[in-house]
């Protein structure tokens, strides 16, 4: 047993009153969740404290919270490994959470002043009570706004579907999904753009995008590339990846929309399959980026050839004028280089021919290793099973 | 101490700044950088996207010219370190992936090895605080930065997804920067968007996501009282430094904060003056940090 100092952000509507800290001290074992300490806080002191919870072993998915700042549930996160989060960086104090005007008092555990565990509800969403969001609009909606069922072809079989096991293999990482809204919480795309359709709908999408049963892969891929707020809104941050309690890693099926939706050829408005397949071109003749290539291949691919660049594309090329005039007054961009597209140098001495001939060979192999699926080879046992094995 | 050294592309191209100002420095902490100048671009996570193993190979093949130097590689940027490791991750996972993309490598004479003479590839702000050491850097400072206010931007790249990028052995990657930045005499800002994203990968796709996002990190690191940012990545330096005037349009309020990249602080703190470390290149006004050193003799 220890005792802890949960420090909880609370709201209650019908108080009138804006949202405030409370701590609450618990004494449980390290080994016992959040949740548990929550709970025990609400037997205890507090009936009034509102949390959504039941299965208490991460898989019904109702308790997303934040802990210190990171969106998990409640219940796979243990006091002990919270505890020494929150204190890993004790003589400088962590800062506060955002909304909060003073720095976290010491508390107790282990007998000795600690910062306390700081719990607060799901981040991205409106609060509803203490710990309980509302997830209908930044969750569940967006979840339905991606037709998370099954379109197969024409009239379903008498009997049940029938395909290879290995055809749907790709899919089963985003079928472990159990809607925690953990992801959503944590999402920084969502953050700036809450139209954002976001990683547990765009995770969703993808287990239909690539399900073989599915007739409707491109008109899905369509929609989502087309929409301003689809799978070109995603920045690349993983919180998501870190978030996800199951392990669904919902940025890289982002990435698997992406990857199919250039393989299906769809063109779209938010200049997402031109900056990538300008990108990818540019690395193959020149090794290293071209940024000025770059910049005009994303709005206008073949500028010098074929113009037929969009409004929106001649709207961004314009839009990027000012930022490249400053750029030049420092002296950031006046060579040559940074200022013409193409000018850029190739890799030396013959390695960009050894570039391209990797280039060549991938033409012909796009193997996609999933360590979802296929796990970590190599793995030294631990000592206590090498000699359970001995033995 | 000896590294290979891969600068990567922006540090080379628009923040050229950030690659000169690393030469500067490794030369005064006395690290002798092998440039691996045949290397490739990481994909920076794009290339991944559309073929993960074009990606793998691509960086396959950085890791093996690293490792025929015999030396540990460093980077300097955020986003070649994240990109670099995803794919590193699934080359070391399994030996018959690995076999199958060093056939590619095999026909330049190449080969990337798991764990070959203890094979690391760490950002500079890794190397600093693991393998360099806080003790000596701060014994190396000519000019403690006193009375500049610091924020730390650390880029998404170096702090997620924990699991792949070591925090297993090292957890207090993602306090680093305030221990260099204490180091060298400062003093730490805390902010709200330390960690968060710069919002550059889209910036092409997006802008106005993209450019909310770098301004209101700007702008809460000014509420907070900062005299400057300081990023171990040229990519959110880009969007953070470069594009700032544009952000503070899209945020709608005066935004005007110096964004110093990681080895331009650690050379002000060694000695050198801000023009030697190509801060007059830089869009947001470095003056204030002038301003804040001035009265400190280097």
């Amino acid at each position: 047993m220890a005792e802890y100092t949960l420090k909880v952000r609370r709201y209650q509507p019908e108080s009138g009153e804006g949202p405030y800290w409370e701590e609450f001290q618990v004494d449980l074992d390290p080994s016992l969740s959040v949740l548990d300490g929550i709970l025990q806080a609400k037997d205890r002191d507090d009936g009034s404290l509102a949390v959504r919870c039941s299965c208490r072993a991460a898989i019904c998915g109702s308790c997303g919270m934040k802990v210190n700042g990171s969106s998990t549930l409640g219940c796979k996160t243990m006091l002990g490994e919270a505890h020494e989060a929150a204190n890993r960086r004790r003589e400088a104090d962590a800062a506060p959470p955002r909304g909060s005007d003073e720095q976290p008092p010491p508390g107790s555990a282990n007998g000795s002043a600690a910062n306390p565990i700081v719990v607060e509800p799901m981040g991205n969403m409106p609060v509803i009570k203490d710990l309980i969001t509302d997830m209908e609009s930044t969750h569940w909606e967006k979840i339905r706004r991606v037709t998370p069922w099954l379109l197969p072809h024409g009239n379903p079989p008498e009997r049940e579907y029938v395909v290879e096991p290995e055809s749907m293999i790709d899919i089963t990482q985003s079928m472990a999904c159990i809607q925690c809204g953990a992801c959503v919480s944590s999402c920084l795309s969502m953050e700036a753009d809450p139209g954002f359709i976001g990683p547990a709908a765009l995770a969703k999408a993808y287990r239909f995008v690539g399900d073989p049963r599915d007739a409707e892969t491109k008109e899905r891929l369509h929609d989502l590339a087309h929409d301003p707020h689809g799978i070109y809104d995603c920045t690349h941050c993983f919180s998501c990846i870190d978030a996800c309690p199951k392990g669904v890693a919902p940025m890289d099926q982002i990435m698997r929309l992406r990857r199919k939706a250039g393989e299906e050829g769809i063109e779209d408005p938010n200049n997402g399959h031109n900056h990538e397949a300008a990108f990818i071109k540019i690395i193959e003749k020149k090794g290293t980026l071209d940024e000025a290539l770059l910049l005009q291949e994303s709005y206008a691919p073949g500028v010098k050839g074929k113009l037929k660049p969009t409004k929106s594309a001649i709207k961004g090329l314009l839009g990027s004028i000012p930022t490249v005039i400053r750029a030049f007054k420092t002296g950031k961009a006046r060579s040559l280089s940074k200022l013409i597209p193409g000018v850029h140098p190739k890799l030396p001495d013959g390695a960009q021919d050894e570039v391209k001939a990797i280039y060549a060979h991938a033409e012909e192999h796009r193997e996609e290793f999933n360590l979802y699926i296929k796990g970590e080879e190599d793995v030294e046992p631990e000592p206590d099973e090498r000699e359970v094995e001995t033995a | 101490m000896k590294l290979a050294y891969w600068p990567g592309c922006v540090s080379r191209g628009f923040t050229s700044e950030l690659h000169g100002s690393m030469a500067l420095v490794a030369e005064r902490l006395g690290i002798e950088l092998v440039e691996l100048d045949r290397a490739n671009c990481c994909g920076a996570g794009v290339i991944a996207e559309h073929n993960q193993e074009l990606a793998d190979t691509l960086n396959a093949r950085t890791f093996a010219l690293a490792q025929e130097t015999g030396l540990a590689m460093m980077n300097i940027c955020s986003t070649c370190q994240g990109a670099q490791s995803e794919c590193q991750q699934r080359l070391d996972a399994d030996s018959s992936y690995r076999a199958h993309i060093n056939e590619v490598l095999s026909g330049q004479g190449l080969a990337y090895e798991k764990g070959k003479d203890g094979f690391t590839n760490k950002n500079f702000l890794w190397v600093l605080v693991e393998d360099y050491g806080l003790d000596q850097l701060a014994a190396k400072v000519q000019r403690p930065l006193s009375g500049l206010r610091v924020g730390p931007f650390y880029g998404c790249y170096v702090v997620r997804p924990k699991e792949r990028l070591g925090y297993d052995e090292f957890p207090e990657r993602d306090l680093y920067l305030e221990k260099v930045i204490e180091a060298l005499g400062g003093e730490v800002v805390e902010y709200d968007g330390a960690r968060k994203c710069c919002g550059f990968p889209v910036i092409t796709m997006n802008r106005e996501t993209s450019l909310r996002q770098s301004g209101t990190h700007v702008g809460d690191a000014i509420d907070a009282g900062a005299d400057c940012l300081v990023t171990p990545c040229p990519l959110c330096h880009l969007n953070l430094d470069m594009q700032q005037p544009e952000a503070a349009k899209v945020v709608n309020r005066d935004l005007g904060l110096a964004v110093l990249h990681l080895p331009q602080l650690v050379g002000l703190a060694l000695g050198y003056e801000p023009k030697q470390l190509g801060m007059s290149k830089h869009i947001a006004s470095t003056g204030l940090v002038e301003e804040r050193l001035a009265g400190v003799p280097a």
